[in-house]
């Protein structure tokens, strides 16, 4: 599969919230303004990519040499969460402008189960490094563009007349399906 | 009577996934089927009342500035064993559930209790607190999957519930109608809700609030977390 099949099958056909359910709660949770969606989904490609470097160099060096495959979800989350801690210190210190626009999202990241779960989707689909790092960048680009759609959606359904028990996240998660169901179209696009 | 009152309440008033909106990716991924839902919900079972018993025992030795690490690695640690029990003793169920077992780690519902209830309470209320809920995440788990398999599939735990005659609405099992199936079940949650209050003449309850409070979404709260840390 060449990188380009691979960035639209991530982006489209395997939407990572609209098809795979990964980090569904940034997806209800922060979807309300588009401009902290594109903020949240920047800070989510960035930790993500970075993120899968250093845990798919982790599982080749660290835990695969020693027998310790079955500590991968602890190791993973650590490296996570060292990972976040280490970029928002980075961050503040050497590009204060960045800091000021993705500073607030990253605490929030450690637990996002896209971050994770790409790290260890790209450890069961067996890529190299390089693969495995450009396929968590599209997908954490999937990522974005839900959560950029979705923000667009629940600017308009303030405005919408939604009976009293739908509001809120129940009438968000019908728009999600709905918006699953778009996506679906491109099932079947690229094998 | 405490101990009681907090098993209860995450059985119905604050039930995870359809009142407090906890835990969202497991409850539309694992869902296809009835048993998947059970099952995800005796692993989240297993890990949330043991993590919240090891955290309220350790509760008071924690600095504050790092418990969220710290009830992250208590987590972790129970998530491995998890998988390495479904490995041996269930290892068709960790096929079908997939990435999602160990992705119970980063699962709202373990670090929301934590953080809101076993780092205040003593070690019984907590482990009354996490049962309560899991036993709740199950229901509600089991209950989704059941909806989605006897309509996505005309099955319920695998066994044929309608004629042969019946078309499967393919529709309930793929991705689209987890999140609309969650979406009406959570509107009808909040309907009688609004319909109970009313008729005890109690002040309007608040909707199910995204996520339930759990800080790993809300923006407000992470701009507290930094100034605290």
């Amino acid at each position: 599969m060449n990188y380009f099949e691979m960035l639209i099958a991530a982006i489209f056909v395997n939407n990572i919230i609209l098809a795979q359910y990964l980090g569904c709660c940034p997806f209800v949770g922060c979807s309300k303004d588009r401009g902290v969606a594109i903020g949240m989904g920047a800070a989510v490609t960035f930790v993500a990519s970075m993120a899968t470097a250093f845990t798919w160099l982790m599982q080749k060096y660290v835990l695969n040499p020693f027998g310790l495959g079955y500590l991968q979800t602890l190791v993973f989350i650590l490296v996570i969460a060292s990972l976040v801690q280490f970029v928002e210190m980075f961050l503040k210190k050497m590009v204060p402008p960045l800091y000021k626009s993705l500073g607030i999202f990253l605490p929030l990241i450690t637990t996002n189960c896209a971050v994770l779960g790409l790290a260890i989707l790209a450890q069961r689909n067996e890529f190299g490094l390089g693969v495995s790092v450009f396929y968590a960048f599209s997908a954490a680009l999937g990522f974005t563009l839900a959560l950029f759609l979705m923000a667009g959606i629940r600017e308009r359904l303030v405005i919408s007349r939604v009976p009293k028990s739908m509001q809120g996240t129940s009438i968000g998660l019908v728009m999600a399906g709905l918006m699953s169901l778009t996506f679906f179209a491109f099932q079947g696009m690229i094998g | 009577m405490s101990f009681v009152k907090e098993f209860a309440k995450g059985l119905w008033k604050e039930l995870p996934p359809f009142r407090l909106v906890l835990g969202l990716c497991p409850t539309l991924a694992v869902t296809k089927s009835a048993a998947d839902g059970l099952g995800m919900g005796a692993a989240v079972i297993f890990v949330l009342v043991l993590s919240n018993a090891i955290i309220s025992m350790v509760r008071k030795i924690i600095p504050k500035k790092v418990r969220i690490a710290c009830f992250i690695v208590i987590a972790a640690s129970l998530v491995v064993a998890v998988e390495l029990l479904m490995q041996a003793y269930a290892y068709p169920l960790y096929q079908s559930l997939g990435i999602f077992v160990p992705l119970i780690v980063v699962n709202c519902i373990i670090l929301g209790r934590a953080e809101a209830f076993a780092s205040k309470n003593p070690v019984h209320l907590s482990i009354a607190d996490g049962l309560g809920m899991g036993i709740g995440f199950t229901m509600s788990l089991t209950f989704l999957g059941a909806l989605r398999e006897v309509f996505g599939a005309g099955k319920l735990f695998g066994a044929t519930v309608f004629g042969p005659d019946f078309k499967p609405f393919t529709f309930m099992v793929e991705a689209p109608g987890a999140f609309v199936c969650l979406g009406l079940i959570l509107g009808a949650m909040n309907y009688l809700a609004i319909w109970q209050s009313k008729r005890k003449g109690l002040p309007e309850p608040s909707l199910a609030a995204s996520c339930g409070g759990c800080r790993a979404c809300s923006i407000g709260e992470s701009k507290q977390i930094m100034q605290e840390g």
